[in-house]
C-alpha cells in the first residue's frame, strides 16, 4: 500500500499498525491488555497480557482459616460468585467426608443454577451489545436483578455473595425467598423468549457472528477449554454430568452443544443452557416440595448434622448463650478439625470447570490451595483464534469468550 | 471395559516399571510420582496409548515443601480421560537449586500459560517452553512469591503477635 503514498524516506518503519486493546478499553469488559498488530483491518498477531488485578489469593489462602477463604472465591468470577462459593464448600466437605441431606443439595442446585443464568444473561447481553444492539443489554439485564434479589434474600448480599457454609447454608430460605424464586420461574421464560426472538434468527446478528472467531474441537481440547466455549466447539463435556456433585445426578437435563465453535455457537450454547438451568431450577423446587410433603420435618433442614462442628451457631444464640459464642469464635478463628490430605474437586462454573486443588496438612489453614480458573486457561487461545480476522470480529470474539478479569488474575 | 485405577497402574508399571513411585488414591484419584527427567515420556505415553487416552490437561500447578530435602518443589498435573471419565494426578519433584522440568507445551497447547504461572510463583524452570516469562506478577520481580520462605506479611513487624492466628512464626 505504502508505495502509492509519497512519504519521506524512513518515515514508516513497519507495515503493520499496533493497537492496544486494553488494559482499560470498552471492548475488554475488564482489566487486561491485548497488543494487536494490524495490517489494515486484519489481525496479524496478538499478544495478551494479564495480571493487572492480581491479588495473590492463593498466597493469602495459605494463611487464612478455612472459613475465611470463602469470601476470596467470590472475587474470582464475580458474575457467578455463588458457584465458586459452592465449589469451595464442596471441596472442603469432600476433604472432611461430610455427606449432605438431599434438601441441602437441592437448595444449592437452585442457587447454582440461578447463578449460571445470571452469568449467561450478562455474557450473552454483552455479545449482542458489542455487535451494536444495546436493547437486550438494557432490558434483558433486568432479569439478572431478579436472581440477585434471591441471593440477597438468602445470604444478604448480591454480587460477592459468600453464600452457604460448610455443611449447608447459614440459614433456611425464607418465605420471601421462595416467593421470589417462584416469581423468577414465572417471569424469566417470557423475557428469554423475547431475547431469543430479537437475536437468534436475526439476520444482522447471524451474519455478524457466524463464522466469527471459530475454534475446532481438537484445538479447544488441546487448550484445555471447558464450559460453554468447549461445548460450542462440539464436545459435550459438562462437569455436572461427568462427575456429578450436589446431587446433580437426580436431575434430567440436556447439554447443548455447537458445531463450529464460533461466536454464534457460543451464544446459542449459553442460550440453550439458560433453558436447561431453568428446567433444573423447576425440578429442584419440585423435588424439595416432594421431600417436604413426604416428611414435613425436612423443612427445617438446611445444613448437615454431620457438619455441626463446622457450622456457625444461630446468631440469636451467639448473643445469648455462652457455648454458642465459644463455638462461633472457634469456627471463625479456624479451629476446625480438618484432616490432612490432598483433594481436587471441580464444579461447572459459569464459564467452565472451576477446580480447587487443596493440600491440607491438618492445620488451621490450607498448606496449598490452587484455583483452576477456566478463563485464565482458555484466554491463552485468544491470539490464535483471532489471527487473520478483522479487528471488529476480534472484539466480539473476546466478549463471547466470557472473560472475567477477576478470575483470570486470581 | 471400564478403565479403572488398577488398570492404569498395571499399564504404567508394565511400561515404566519401578520408575513410577508413590502410588496412592486419595479420595479416589490415582496419584503417582515420576522422576523429573521422565515427565514428558510418561505424559506422552498417557496421551498416545489407545487405552489410557489421557488427552485433556485439566490443571497444572506447583507446590513447595521446604522440609523435603532434594525435592523441595513439585509440579502437579491433573490429567483427564474425557471418554472414560477418569482423572489422574501426576507429580514431579525437583530440588530448589536446580528446578528444571520439561515443558508440556508440546503435548498440550494449554500448558503454556499454566507453566508460565507456575514459573512466576515457584520459579520452576520449564525446559523447552516457548515463552517462559512472568505472567501475573510484574516483570521486575526478583523472587518467587508462592515459595514458603516468602512471607505474606512483613515479618519484622513487632506490633502484631501472630502466635494465636494464622500459621504463626516466621517460617511461613
Amino acid at each position: 500500500m505504502s508505495e502509492h503514498i509519497n512519504l519521506p524516506e524512513g518515515s514508516i518503519e513497519k507495515q503493520t499498525t499496533t493497537v492496544n486493546l486494553g488494559p482499560t478499553h470498552p471492548a475488554t469488559h475488564g482489566v487486561f491488555q491485548n497488543i494487536i498488530e494490524l495490517d489494515g483491518e486484519v489481525v496479524v498477531s496478538a499478544e495478551a497480557t494479564v495480571g493487572y488485578i492480581h491479588r495473590a489469593f492463593e498466597k493469602i489462602a495459605e494463611r487464612r482459616p478455612y472459613t475465611q477463604i470463602q469470601p476470596l472465591t467470590d472475587r474470582l468470577n464475580y458474575c457467578s460468585a455463588p458457584i465458586n462459593n459452592m465449589g469451595w464448600l464442596i471441596t472442603v466437605e469432600k476433604l472432611c467426608g461430610i455427606k449432605l441431606p438431599k434438601r441441602v443439595d437441592y437448595l444449592r442446585v437452585i442457587i447454582m443454577e440461578l447463578s449460571r443464568i445470571a452469568d449467561h444473561i450478562i455474557c450473552n447481553a454483552i455479545i449482542v451489545a458489542d455487535t451494536g444492539a444495546l436493547t437486550p443489554f438494557t432490558y434483558f439485564m433486568q432479569l439478572r436483578e431478579l436472581a440477585y434479589e434471591i441471593f440477597e434474600e438468602v445470604c444478604g448480599s448480591r454480587l460477592t455473595t459468600n453464600i452457604g457454609r460448610f455443611g449447608g447454608f447459614e440459614r433456611n430460605f425464607s418465605a420471601v425467598a421462595w416467593d421470589k424464586i417462584d416469581q423468577f420461574i414465572e417471569r424469566f421464560p417470557p423475557a428469554l423468549k423475547e431475547f431469543e426472538t430479537l437475536c437468534n434468527r436475526n439476520r444482522i446478528f447471524m451474519e455478524r457472528t457466524q463464522g466469527c472467531g471459530p475454534i475446532s474441537a481438537e484445538r479447544a481440547l488441546s487448550y484445555s477449554f471447558t464450559g460453554p466455549n468447549l461445548r460450542a466447539a462440539g464436545v459435550d463435556y459438562d462437569v455436572r454430568v461427568a462427575s456429578p456433585y450436589s446431587s446433580y445426578e437426580d436431575f434430567e437435563f440436556n447439554i447443548p452443544v455447537g458445531t463450529t465453535g464460533d461466536v454464534y455457537d457460543r451464544f446459542m450454547v449459553r442460550n440453550g443452557e439458560m433453558h436447561e438451568s431453568l428446567s433444573i431450577l423447576k425440578q429442584a423446587v419440585a423435588k424439595i416440595k416432594a421431600l417436604e410433603e413426604a416428611d414435613p420435618s425436612v423443612k427445617d433442614v438446611y445444613y448437615s448434622t454431620e457438619a455441626k462442628h463446622l457450622h456457625l451457631p444461630e446468631k440469636p444464640d451467639v448473643y445469648t448463650k455462652m457455648e454458642a459464642l465459644i463455638y462461633h469464635f472457634k469456627i471463625v478463628m479456624g479451629e476446625l478439625e480438618v484432616p490432612s490430605g490432598e483433594v481436587y474437586h471441580s464444579v461447572e462454573g459459569g464459564n467452565g470447570e472451576v477446580g480447587y486443588y487443596l493440600i491440607s496438612d491438618g492445620g488451621r489453614t490450607p498448606y496449598r490451595l490452587h484455583f483452576r480458573r477456566p478463563c485464565f486457561i482458555y484466554y491463552q487461545a485468544y491470539p490464535e483464534i483471532i489471527k487473520g480476522s478483522m479487528l471488529s470480529d476480534a472484539v466480539i470474539t473476546m466478549s463471547s469468550l466470557n472473560l472475567i478479569a477477576g478470575e483470570m488474575d486470581a | 471395559m471400564a478403565l479403572t485405577n488398577e488398570r492404569i497402574k498395571e499399564r504404567l508399571i508394565e511400561k515404566f516399571g519401578g520408575e513410577i513411585t508413590g502410588m496412592e488414591e486419595p479420595y479416589g484419584m490415582l496419584t503417582f510420582t515420576v522422576p523429573a527427567a521422565m515427565n514428558l515420556k510418561v505424559m506422552q505415553f498417557l496421551f498416545d496409548d489407545a487405552e489410557l487416552n489421557f488427552r485433556f490437561l485439566t490443571d497444572l500447578t506447583g507446590a513447595n515443601f521446604p522440609d523435603r530435602k532434594g525435592e523441595e518443589l513439585s509440579v502437579v498435573y491433573h490429567l483427564h480421560n474425557l471418554q472414560a471419565n477418569v482423572r489422574i494426578r501426576m507429580k514431579v519433584f525437583v530440588p530448589v537449586e536446580k528446578p528444571d522440568v520439561f515443558s508440556a507445551t508440546a503435548v498440550f497447547a494449554g500448558a503454556n500459560w499454566m507453566e508460565r504461572e507456575t514459573f512466576d510463583f515457584y520459579g520452576l524452570n520449564f525446559v523447552g517452553h516457548p515463552n517462559l516469562k512472568r505472567i501475573l506478577n510484574v516483570d521486575e520481580m526478583d523472587y518467587f512469591p508462592m515459595r514458603k520462605e516468602f512471607p505474606l506479611e512483613d515479618q519484622s513487624r513487632t506490633d502484631k503477635d501472630d502466635e494465636m492466628f494464622g500459621r504463626g512464626g516466621s517460617q511461613f
